[in-house]
């Protein structure tokens, strides 16, 4: 199956390790990856701070490059999500379509289309879930504290396949980061607020790394991190169920 | 006096940084006991399906139900009242105070008389009303509004209340105990439902099947004024009506454990005919809900129970308080009530939110409130409600985002300038993200550069 | 007034299209149902007394009586009604009472909460501005929850009712739960056995 690689705009340019794990991961599990080269972005920034309407020509443009491929997979919850509710294209309505219906996030895509149950992996560190707010409540990428439901976890279901990890959560399981697109600068202060308590929930119980299915989050907790001078690390969980490769390269 | 954006008063919030994590975690302690109430029904999100179709049917068919209603309480010997908005309201409550030559009104928690500002318009022609809820007397006393519209006091610490209490009620200075306090306010509250001549409610579900209505508290003043008093008004928004008494066991089983965690408040009167000799009125009230009924992505607001499981949840409104929304309703649902009111005014509100979801899971009635919120900014922007600086910037983001070759000289030039001029960037003044955060360190090569290198 | 009809003109041009209300089929539970009311009452601050029949309940008032203050019975089968207690009794002669007898002929298990009507409680205030409530119901009058509750009463045939779960409270102080707001400070209900 040909899968086109989605590459989020801030991964492109600020973490393309993340996006190179993500393809390494997917050609390891079997995939056919393309990496369509004229990609930009999914619009969600814009389309966040009340400008949707301004997103047609980013929408065609990801149409463009994404038609004809039986799926799309992305490092991302919120980006994938965004695609998923909002991609619109007048001139390629059936193509948006196929696309909405066809676009995973990577830990889904995993675990419901390729229905791995064995992945290839060591990470001997002790490892801070988030759960990346879009990701969760909006794919159903795991359970959410708010409902009475039963309990469930995509990414978690793979991590656990991953050698001598060690796999702690926070207190509050599923609160947010304060990321939250241009929240981050427009209401900064609750941002940083958010992403402190955060770091300070994984920090009390020794993690060495924080990970989720977003490097929005990630980037925005090792903003904070970094200006604390503290020692945990932010990883993406593509890195870490791509650890193997990693650790030989 | 222009009111304070929400993110202004957000960071003024946070500056002290103790004081937020106290309301945050006493705020999250809530919907910690909300969450151990849900959990131990099996049916519990059965119940919340139940009381969301309930509200939209009732919703449907508003017009139906509130003449029936109507009807059979004007059968009970209620007076019916309408009010096309808070100045009608208060006309008619201020009316009924004077043709009955009242002196003495005691009132019990109503959000809806807050939306009016009742209680200013009664001050300036010169009559006082006693707030009787223990939470709304202490922001009396204070001259402030309600922070949260279930718990209106939980943005005082009890030293607070306390010096509250000693320059009012005279009790001890320094005495914190809350157990004290409260029978301080006992005490004196007390005197003050007995001398009652009129007594003020709100209404929690009004039931269109019996023209009656029930009012939920935990203390008991709804009672002690209404049942003292020789007029009770009791004051509701057109969509508390609903259509059966039989859905009040859905409501009733979902409001307090949304609420408070409790199964049920201690008290839940149903009024349906006035005592002997007591007056009994209804005032139904508008003030903009038939405006956003008409509103299809946002009708679904008018559901919401009054419950504020949305504000405890809410990661935004636990660290930066309920005054920051500058509106009776704080929280996530004013987010989505108030700009229907009047969107330049509350154009910062849904703004105030990363989307994060949690409040439309938590909600009783299943209100998008999340939706809502996205759906707001964008009618906010092409009304022209957004600043135009952020305008120009999304603008331009389109552009960039439209065309892969510049997307491609942007990203490369941020990089570029990102590990060149790194002060530059960093500089707080500049570039909010940079105030209490590192920029991301610039690497060597995009993705798409690895990927021509290595893969192309 | 020209606000009902502007009101009700605009809610039928501003309405959605008409939706069906749902079919309310909640299963009940079964479990212990008295078990369940007692622990429910209990962690709400209420008190709960088992008695073999209102005798036992008839020698605590009269106990009660000859001890402590005012005490106003409504409990034909328990002795004599205060004969100054009606429904037009107003809240200055009302505010002395330091203790009341009501009976309760409908509980909710799930809540702890008692059925009362006006014209079980003679008077409207009179079970809020006691000092002390003791409810008196019958085992078997304990239903599972408010559905099955509302299955059995007609919510207006009286003039007023109240679901009255435990003694008054207030957590408006920072959060620090408070027994005795402005409502009854304790409640005891004494659950007359089969």
């Amino acid at each position: 199956m040909k899968v086109g690689l989605f590459v989020p705009c801030y991964i492109d340019q600020f973490y393309p390790q993340v996006a190179v794990a993500t393809m390494e991961l997917l050609e390891r599990l079997g995939c056919e990856v393309v990496f369509p080269l004229n990609q930009t972005c999914c619009g969600q920034p814009m389309a966040n701070s009340g400008f949707a309407a301004a997103s047609g020509g980013c929408d065609k443009n990801f149409v463009a490059n994404f038609k004809g491929l039986d799926y799309v997979v992305g490092p991302s919850g919120s980006c994938v999500l965004h695609i998923k509710d909002h991609l619109h294209d007048d001139g390629d309505a059936a193509a948006a379509l196929h696309i909405r219906e066809h676009v995973y996030e990577l830990t889904e895509f995993i675990v419901d289309v390729l229905k791995v149950e064995h992945i290839e992996a060591s990470f001997p560190h002790k490892v801070g879930i988030h759960q990346s707010c879009h990701g969760q409540r909006g794919l159903h990428l795991s359970s959410m504290s708010e409902l009475n439901a039963p309990s469930f976890s995509k990414p978690e279901k793979l991590l656990e396949m991953v050698k001598d990890i060690n796999i702690s959560k926070p207190i509050r399981v599923d609160e947010c980061c304060g990321f939250g697109g241009t929240f981050c600068v427009f209401e900064e202060a609750v941002s940083v607020k958010m992403g402190k308590d955060r770091i300070a929930e994984h920090e009390d119980n020794s993690v060495e790394y924080i990970t989720g299915v977003d490097v929005s989050c990630l980037m925005h907790m090792e903003g904070i991190l970094r200006r604390q001078n503290s020692k945990t690390k932010i990883i993406h969980i593509a890195e870490i169920l791509n650890s193997v490769v990693y650790a030989k390269s | 006096m222009q009111r304070v954006e929400h993110s202004k008063a957000a960071e003024i919030f946070n500056i002290d940084e103790p004081r937020v994590d106290w309301h945050d975690d006493t705020l999250w302690f809530v919907r910690e006991k909300r969450d151990k109430a849900a959990h131990q029904l099996p049916e519990w999100e059965t119940l919340r399906e139940l009381a969301s179709q309930i509200k939209n049917h009732s919703l449907s068919n508003l017009d139906h139900y509130l003449e029936e209603f109507e009807m059979n309480a004007t059968k009970n010997g209620i007076t019916v009242h309408w009010a096309a908005d808070g100045k009608e309201h208060n006309q008619i409550i201020l009316e009924l105070i004077q043709k009955n030559k009242v002196q003495r009104v005691v009132k019990s928690k109503s959000m809806l008389t807050e939306e009016c500002h009742l209680n200013p318009y009664l001050i300036e022609k010169g009559i006082e009303v006693v707030d009787t809820d223990l939470g709304e007397r202490i922001v009396q006393f204070r001259k402030e509004p309600p922070s949260h519209i279930v718990l209106p006091a939980i943005h005082l610490k009890k030293q607070e209340v306390s010096d509250t209490f000693h320059e009012h009620l005279h009790t001890e200075k320094g005495n914190n105990d809350p157990q004290y306090l409260t029978e301080a306010a006992r005490v004196h509250l007390r005197d003050k439902f007995i001398q009652s001549q009129l007594a003020i409610t709100g209404v929690n579900f009004a039931i269109a099947e019996t023209g009656g209505f029930v009012v939920c508290t935990n203390e008991g003043n709804a009672d002690m004024g209404a049942h003292a008093a020789s007029i009770h008004i009791a004051c509701m928004g057109i969509e508390k009506i609903i259509p059966q008494a039989q859905d009040l066991g859905v409501f009733l089983r979902v409001l307090t454990r949304s609420a408070t965690g409790q199964p049920i408040t201690t008290y839940s009167s149903h009024f349906h005919r006035p005592r002997a000799g007591q007056q009994m009125h209804i005032v139904i009230v508008d003030n903009g809900r038939t405006k956003q009924l008409g509103r299809p992505d946002f009708r679904n607001s008018l559901k919401c129970i009054r419950c504020a499981a949305c504000f405890n949840t809410c990661p935004v409104y636990r660290r930066s308080g309920g005054f920051s929304y500058h509106n009776a309703v704080a929280g996530p649902i004013g987010s989505i009530l108030n700009p229907n009111i009047d969107m330049r005014e509350n154009a910062d509100l849904p703004f105030a939110s990363t989307l994060c979801g949690s409040c439309s899971h938590v909600c009783p009635v299943k209100i998008d409130i999340h939706d809502q919120l996205w759906k707001w900014r964008q009618i906010l922007t092409a009304e022209g409600y957004v600043a135009s600086s952020k305008k120009v910037g999304m603008k331009g983001m389109a552009f960039v985002l439209a065309h892969p070759s510049i997307y491609r000289f942007v990203g490369k030039m941020a990089r570029w300038a990102l590990t060149t001029f790194p002060t530059l960037l960093a500089n707080r003044k500049f570039n909010p993200w940079a105030k209490q955060r590192e920029l991301p360190i610039a690497p060597k090569e995009s993705f798409r550069e690895w990927f021509l290198k290595n893969k192309g | 007034m020209g606000a009902r009809e502007n009101i009700l003109q605009a809610i039928k041009q501003n309405k959605p299209e008409l939706v069906a209300a749902p079919i309310i089929a909640i299963e009940t539970s079964t479990g212990n149902l008295v078990q369940q009311f007692v622990i429910t009452l209990e962690n709400i601050g209420g008190k709960v007394c088992f008695v073999n029949s209102m005798e036992e309940v008839k020698i605590e008032l009269q106990s009660s009586m000859s001890q402590e203050g005012y005490i106003v019975n409504t409990i034909a089968s328990l002795g004599a009604i205060n004969a100054e207690i009606n429904n037009a009794t107003n809240a200055f002669a009302l505010e002395p009472v330091y203790k009341a007898y009501i009976q309760g002929h409908l509980a909710v298990a799930e809540n702890g909460s008692v059925w009362l009507d006006e014209k079980t409680i003679i008077n409207r205030l009179l079970p809020f501005i006691c000092q002390h409530l003791v409810l008196v119901i019958h085992a078997d009058s304990i239903v599972a929850n408010m559905h099955e509750a509302y299955k059995q009463i007609k919510i207006d045939a009286a003039g007023y009712g109240v679901f009255l779960a435990g003694p008054s409270k207030t957590a408006d102080i920072e959060q620090s739960l408070v027994i005795g707001a402005h409502g009854a400070r304790s409640l005891v209900v004494y659950l007359i056995q089969p």
